[in-house]
């Protein structure tokens, strides 16, 4: 027994955690069925489960509550994965190549419905089934995927320009900006704060600043067909507008650092004139406590080169995993879950931007919700970010392209003519 | 002396012990730990050759006309591996095969230099000295990812560490300061590690001996050089090797820290763990069978050129033991005459 050598017994020891982690995602005998995905196999009715990330707003419960009273046999229960988006699409993609039964409903990230359509995790939706001329057209898309719906829109986002109301007052500016250039001005007359951040760390949120940066240029990074286009003089404009940003001060330096947070709290500290974030952080920004700005902030509209920007759209879309019972029960709560009335609740619940465009002109929510109207003007001018079916590969891309041009490590026509290049072999339409 | 009060009746059954084995009772020992074995080769076997198995393997990704994904694995033999070491990915590998090394010799000798520090410090007798060495575990008992979070709030361009050295550094972004972050943060949190270990090793050194060299009339960097050093040394070589290993799969801490796809800190673990996440096992097994070799690699060779002969070592000790057991009454008594 003694002639097994010590190394091999510490290599294994050492090694094996690391191999072990690669080996538990492998072994694929999938089937080779395969098949168009027809719509009309949802069937089965009985208990089921709603797979969500952890939840923030603290309603969720509530909603399923209601329905389970309803329902006393078709009963919901929530799982609540990791809050971290990547860490629930693992767990997602992990029980799908298991083809377990253990979730039903899946509250997906508006960018992954392609890569669970194409792998076939998830069920069609019947079309006919929903009146999908009520939701926002740009939500519904995000559902979509080869024109054929796969998830229902159920919450929405798309970023707005938050600007300081003291500091704008100070300085005699009575409106918020609708181009870059007034942005500019307007900051030249404000003494003490920079003048303006987003969220430009090597993460999602760069994929998303960058986006809309070359949107509200008037550009695309994939176009309507789904073919990338990004090495154009629109798309240079818009990444421009930030490389020169950090380049003569306009950005802080340091927001190259800042996701949500960061940016969040350099501006209730009052250091920045002009932020672009999600509406989550007015209701934080409103609270009493660390926020110095209180009652003196306002949101607007996305500013562009020549006009309103476009904001990147963000938001979550429930669907129906292919491997569960009881699809029908399932598809019973997604529809319940996107109801008037469902939305409503939640939104007067948990802030949370609903999919229903009728529910941003109501009276009674925009008193409550002031921002309302200027986020359904974002929202219309939304612009979806690339449905692709190896999606993590294309962020990843484009973050690849918009941190080197930022930190000026490529020039932004090189980091542009490398994005096209890349997204060219990544998207295959 | 402590270590010499054996009586006979613990000498006769470690010779009964020799004896029965000359009998050949291996045969009931390989029976009774086959369970052992069983169960080894279940959850370290299997995993390290479906792994070798997967590495062979690439996904296909092409779509078909309705946009669903062609399923099934394409056998490529040693495709991954070549593709890893010289195709398009090489740069990606090679950087990230760079990162590891640096963090791992970097890394280890920091921790070594200050573990033993610390070690010096906790075996002193003062006042207090319980609340050292309690404090000086904290680290070392916080979850990686934890700890990361915790550093990334000082690294952050208000945090404290800017603050403290009074200049804007910004940790996170690509560069030498992000390896400089990480390796702070690293060793803040296993330095204490290597210092217990030593510190159970400098409680077995007896007191006399250093009595004896202070007769002698040696200093104390004498002293340290050539008898705590020397004696401490099986231990610090377990515990080096220990960092050596976790060192090498690094992925919590940069990963947290600093964040995905920075090339400044970018180890192998986690491309495994990019390409894993994207879906692609066969490249990530691949990297991960790499990363495995390396280790061992590594680990072989610190083993046959420093002697860090641990079982080895366990073995020649029980030895010694029984041999000085035997002496021991006679020692007694010459100790007490």
């Amino acid at each position: 027994m003694a002639s097994v050598s010590r190394m091999t017994r510490f290599a294994v020891i050492a090694a094996s955690v690391a191999v072990v982690a690669a080996a538990c995602g492998g072994s694929s005998d999938d089937d080779k069925k395969g098949g168009s995905g027809d719509a009309g196999a949802l069937s089965g009715r009985g208990p089921i489960t709603l797979a969500t990330g952890k939840d923030t707003s603290g309603n969720m419960q509530n909603l399923v509550n209601t329905w389970n009273q309803q329902h006393p046999k078709e009963q919901a229960r929530i799982i609540e994965l990791p809050e971290d988006a990547d860490a629930q699409r693992q767990q997602m993609v992990q029980n799908a190549q298991t083809k377990s039964n253990a979730y039903s409903v899946l509250n997906l990230d508006v960018v992954w419905t392609a890569e669970f359509a194409a792998n076939q995790w998830i069920a069609q939706l019947p079309k006919d089934q929903f009146d999908l001329t009520k939701f926002l057209p740009a939500a519904t898309k995000t559902g979509e995927y080869r024109n054929n719906l796969y998830a229902a829109p159920w919450k929405t986002d798309a970023g707005l320009l938050y600007y300081n109301k003291d500091l704008l007052d100070k300085a005699g500016i009575k409106e918020a900006p609708k181009t870059w250039a007034e942005m500019q001005q307007d900051c030249a007359k404000v003494k003490g704060a920079k003048c303006y951040a987003g969220q430009f760390e090597k993460y999602e949120g760069l994929t998303v600043n960058f986006s809309e940066a070359v949107a509200s240029a008037g550009g695309v990074v994939v176009d309507d067909s789904g073919k990338p286009n990004v090495n154009t003089p629109q798309a240079k404009q818009g990444l421009d507008f930030l490389v020169n940003g950090f380049k003569n001060g306009m950005i802080p330096k340091e927001a190259i650092s800042y996701k949500e947070e960061e940016s969040r709290r350099a501006f209730e500290k009052g250091d920045l004139v002009f932020y672009r974030q999600w509406p989550y952080a007015y209701a934080l920004s409103s609270k009493e406590g660390d926020s110095k700005v209180v009652d003196k902030f306002g949101v607007a509209p996305l500013p562009g080169l020549n006009g309103p920007g476009a904001p990147t759209l963000g938001g979550h879309n429930l669907a129906i995993s292919k491997f569960a019972p009881n699809k029908a029960t399932a598809l019973d709560f997604i529809k319940y879950l996107t109801s008037e009335q469902t939305e409503r609740a939640n939104l007067i619940a948990s802030s949370e931007a609903p999919t229903l465009a009728a529910l941003y002109d109501d009276a009674e929510l925009q008193k409550k919700f002031p921002y309302l109207t200027t986020l359904k003007a974002s929202l219309l001018n939304a612009k979806p970010r690339p449905q692709a079916v190896r999606y993590g590969d294309v962020t990843a891309a484009i973050q690849e392209a918009a941190y080197s041009a930022l930190t000026g490590k490529a020039t932004s026509d090189k980091a542009l003519a490398d994005l096209q290049n890349k997204l060219g072999q990544l998207i295959t339409s | 002396m402590t270590t010499t009060t054996a009586e006979p009746g613990t000498v006769a059954p470690v010779k009964q012990k020799n004896k029965s084995d000359v009998q050949g009772s291996g045969r009931l020992a390989a029976v009774l730990l086959s369970p052992t074995f069983l169960v080894l080769a279940l959850v370290v076997g299997y995993p390290i050759i479906d792994a070798l198995r997967e590495s062979m393997y690439q996904r296909s990704n092409g779509l078909d006309a309705n946009g669903f994904v062609v399923k099934g694995d394409k056998f490529v033999g040693l495709k991954n591996y070549t593709d890893i070491l010289t195709g398009d990915a090489s740069h990606a590998f090679w950087n990230a095969f760079y990162n590891t090394t640096f963090f791992t010799v970097v890394g280890v000798l920091i921790e070594t230099i200050l573990g033993v520090a610390m070690a010096l410090v906790m075996h002193q007798a003062f006042r207090g000295r319980g609340f050292v060495r309690a404090s000086i575990l904290v680290p070392w008992a916080i979850p990686t990812a934890v700890s990361a979070l915790l550093w990334r709030w000082v690294f952050q361009a208000d945090g404290v560490a800017n603050a403290m050295i009074g200049h804007q550094v910004l940790w996170t972004t690509e560069g030498f300061h992000a390896k400089v972050a990480v390796l702070i943060a690293d060793t803040w949190k296993t330095a204490p590690f290597v210092g217990l270990l030593v510190l159970a090793g400098l409680q077995l050194i007896p007191a006399e001996v250093y009595e004896a060299a202070k007769v002698d009339g040696a200093g104390t960097w004498y002293t340290f050089r050539k008898i705590t050093l020397p004696l401490i040394k099986p231990v610090l070589l377990v515990a080096v090797l220990f960092r050596l290993l976790d060192v090498l799969r690094f992925f919590d801490l940069p990963f947290v820290l600093i964040g995905a796809h920075k090339d400044s800190v970018e180890t192998l673990s986690m491309l495994a763990y990019d390409e894993a996440s994207n879906l692609r096992y066969g490249p990530a097994a691949a990297y991960a069978t790499i990363l495995f070799v390396y280790v061992a690699v590594v680990a072989y060779a610190f083993v046959k050129l420093l002697g860090a002969d641990i079982i080895g070592e366990a073995r020649s000790r029980k030895k010694t033991a029984a041999k000085r057991a035997k002496k021991g009454p006679r020692a007694a008594r010459e100790a007490t005459a």
